[in-house]
């Protein structure tokens, strides 16, 4: 199932719909980076509010999709992970480090502006 | 076959004996209840009232040679005075009171006929014990049901989750730290988190005199997980001793935001958040 991509002035929002194959995640991975250069967007939300399980691959892929977004100039916040979600990944060890998180998409679009208000 | 028959014969004959002399028994009984110092916490009607449900029900159970009502019966009973005190002896000790007035009868009963008294003896010594037993463990039950209750009341009561301003959580833990206690404690604060919309979190850790590498590691995991929900996490008032052990388990620092006391740990969490708290007037 793709991933719906949702543009929002200078923010591009992802939001997954349940729990998603590799290949729509590599699909996701390549259209959010295409559509960040075509749309010239600043900032792009993942939201992953209705994901129950996180694996390792989904969460890999999250952070090479910030960390390839930021290498083209723009901010990547995940939004929405669960509380259940959130430890079971620390557990994991799957901390995505250095990607920015927010707890819903209101917090998410608040970070991203402020980051705006600084790069200006 | 011709045994056990035999057997049923005898607890028949037994139980006629006991329900035809239910007055005098039963008195004699809450006598020696109350000679032997039992039940203190109970007034002598209730424990009156008690010892008449409780000498039909072992009537009963003799009778049917079934101990589900009694057990129901002992649960109910222990359910009702196991909040005013009463101790497993004394419940143990009624219960082996009652086998022994009725045993006095039946030696009172048969005494001239020693070969059918034998007979009785050996029928009612069993079920006897059995009531006794069940009784007991019933009780026991009981007790460890309650005594499990209130260690999870008490577990929830020791993980409060408050909020301190919009946004900022404080969370003292005060105590020793297990395992199970550490791993509520991350729910509750995860789910916390998500309730009050917090951005930042102060977990004080001043009443924790000592930690093992396990719940050092699971303080460090937590802190991690809160920050995937978008929360910073400040912990302050670490021992020496903690300290030393999130040192030698190598916790990267850069990771945790620590702060001497909880002061402190509250004034950073308002610089993050955008607070200036200032005073209006000279305290007087």
């Amino acid at each position: 199932m793709e991933v719906p991509i949702l543009k929002q002035g200078p923010v591009l929002i992802a939001t997954f719909q349940a729990a998603l194959s590799d290949a729509d995640l590599n699909q996701l991975r390549s259209a959010l980076v295409q559509q960040v250069v075509r749309f010239r967007s600043r900032g792009v939300i993942v939201d992953v509010t209705a994901m129950d399980v996180m694996d390792s691959f989904a969460s890999r892929t999250l952070r090479e999709i910030a960390h390839i977004i930021r290498l083209r100039g723009a901010e990547t916040v995940i939004v929405g992970i669960q509380p259940e979600v959130a430890f079971a990944m620390v557990q994991l060890g799957l901390t995505l480090e250095g990607v920015a998180t927010a707890l819903d998409l209101e917090e998410g679009l608040a970070y991203l502006n402020q980051k705006f208000k600084t790069m200006k | 076959m011709a045994k056990r028959d035999e057997s049923s014969e005898l607890l028949r004959e037994l139980v006629a004996h006991l329900r035809q002399n239910r007055t005098q028994l039963r008195e004699e009984w809450v006598g020696s209840i109350s000679e032997t110092r039992l039940l203190t916490a109970m007034t002598k009607e209730e424990i009156f009232a008690e010892a008449t449900s409780v000498y039909d029900s072992y009537v009963e159970a003799l009778e049917t040679e079934t101990f589900e009502a009694l057990q129901a019966y002992a649960r109910n009973l222990s359910e009702r005075i196991i909040p005013r005190g009463v101790e497993t002896h004394e419940v143990v000790g009624i219960v082996l009171l009652l086998r022994d007035v009725l045993a006095r009868s039946l030696f009172a009963k048969y005494q001239t006929d020693f070969k059918k008294l034998n007979r009785i003896l050996d029928a009612y010594e069993p079920a006897a014990n059995r009531i006794a037993n069940t009784v007991a463990v019933g009780f026991v039950q009981e007790r460890e049901r309650v005594i499990r209750q209130q260690q999870e009341a008490i577990r929830e009561l020791s993980t409060p989750v408050l909020q301190v301003r919009e946004r900022l959580l404080i969370l003292p833990i005060i105590g020793v730290i297990d395992p199970q206690r550490a791993r509520q404690l991350t729910e509750q604060l995860l789910r916390g988190i998500r309730t009050n919309r917090a951005k930042v979190v102060v977990i004080d850790i001043t009443g924790v005199a000592a930690m093992d590498v396990t719940v050092a590691n699971h303080l460090v995991q937590t802190v991690e997980a809160s920050r995937l929900l978008g929360a910073t996490v400040i912990v302050t008032g670490l021992s020496p001793e903690i300290a030393q052990t999130l040192v030698t388990i190598g916790v990267d620092l850069g990771k945790m935001n620590t702060v001497g006391d909880l002061q402190g740990g509250i004034e950073q969490a308002e610089r993050l958040l955008g607070y200036k708290v200032m005073a209006l007037a000279e305290p007087n």
